[in-house]
């Protein structure tokens, strides 16, 4: 128990990851309001890769971009490159999915009114 | 070193990020929306990784809070004011023992900065120290994104391409 706990505090980042992640999930499974629920979904998204990019972190290494071209490399030194590549390409999509959800929360409104999901369902009855 | 001056921003972001959750008008959740993912960056920045963190401050921080406030100033502000229902027992349940679970599992993760964690130990020396005799392309980064992996970054300008139809037929006005 106070093994585990331990653990956790050595592990901030983690930590941090949890609470997000859970956080914006309970809102997009609890709150009515569509928008807030994106909220949650961005929340979730970025914490995820905020806990890749903190894998790829090495102590007392700089960014990856080599500093000299003619010395071989000393992997040490650098952060490993392919978390930041892969987070990326998941930024750019999680923005454009997030782009299409509002624009359903537009088109949504446009037709009944509201972004209430109760209301919603009470029109669609 | 890093890692002492990780903690006021790992604070910061948790803060910034209630603050979204909590706030009660959407305009103000989503405008700290913004700030939390530009605390990201700064994080991201501070971890080593500045590409991700260009990415995060212009998408995230700007291309993502300017699509929030658009749909939001599409739609009335009377709808700005959220009602908060109670949680069911099930969501009382299921989310702390989904946090206990994810907690209970930290300790089998390797230290956050090793070098020699899983994942920085198997292929990626490789790409370090093959990228620039390849590519000729000191930003390995970048040579490892355009380069070794371009089909998979063409392919994904495909994803965000469908995404921007997908956005442009739904915002369509319907001829009457």
């Amino acid at each position: 128990m106070v093994d585990a706990l331990f653990a956790v505090f050595h592990r901030p980042n983690f930590l941090t990851f949890v609470i997000i992640f859970l956080w914006g999930f309970y809102i997009m499974v609890t709150r009515y309001n569509l928008v807030k629920k994106l909220i949650g979904m961005y929340l979730v998204q970025t914490s995820v890769i905020f806990f890749l990019v903190s894998i790829s972190a090495k102590k007392g290494a700089t960014v990856p971009v080599l500093l000299s071209t003619t010395d071989p490399v000393q992997v040490a030194s650098y952060a490993n490159p392919l978390p930041h590549v892969l987070t990326l390409t998941a930024i750019v999509v999680g923005v454009a999915t997030l782009g299409v959800g509002l624009a359903l929360c537009g088109a949504i409104y446009r037709q009944y009114g509201s972004l209430d999901e109760q209301d919603i369902l009470e029109k669609l009855e | 070193m890093i890692f002492s001056y990780e903690i006021p921003l790992l604070l910061l972001l948790l803060v910034t990020a209630a603050g979204a959750i909590l706030v009660k008008d959407l305009m103000s959740a989503v405008l700290l929306l913004g700030s939390y993912s530009f605390f990201l960056a700064l994080v991201w920045a501070w971890l080593g990784a500045v590409d991700v963190a260009f990415v995060e401050a212009v998408v995230g921080a700007g291309l993502a809070t300017v699509l929030f406030l658009l749909t939001l100033f599409r739609t009335a502000p009377k709808d700005t004011r959220l009602r908060r229902p109670p949680p069911s027992l099930t969501t009382l349940i299921i989310f702390p023992l989904l946090g206990i679970l994810l907690l209970y599992a930290a300790k089998d993760l390797p230290g956050f900065g090793d070098p020699n964690s899983p994942a920085s130990v198997h292929i990626s020396p490789t790409y370090l120290k093959q990228s620039y005799q390849d590519t000729h392309t000191p930003n390995v980064v970048t040579s490892v994104l355009m380069d070794y992996r371009s089909l998979d970054t063409m392919i994904e300008t495909v994803v965000i391409f469908s995404a921007g139809i997908a956005c442009a037929l739904l915002l369509r006005r319907q001829r009457r």
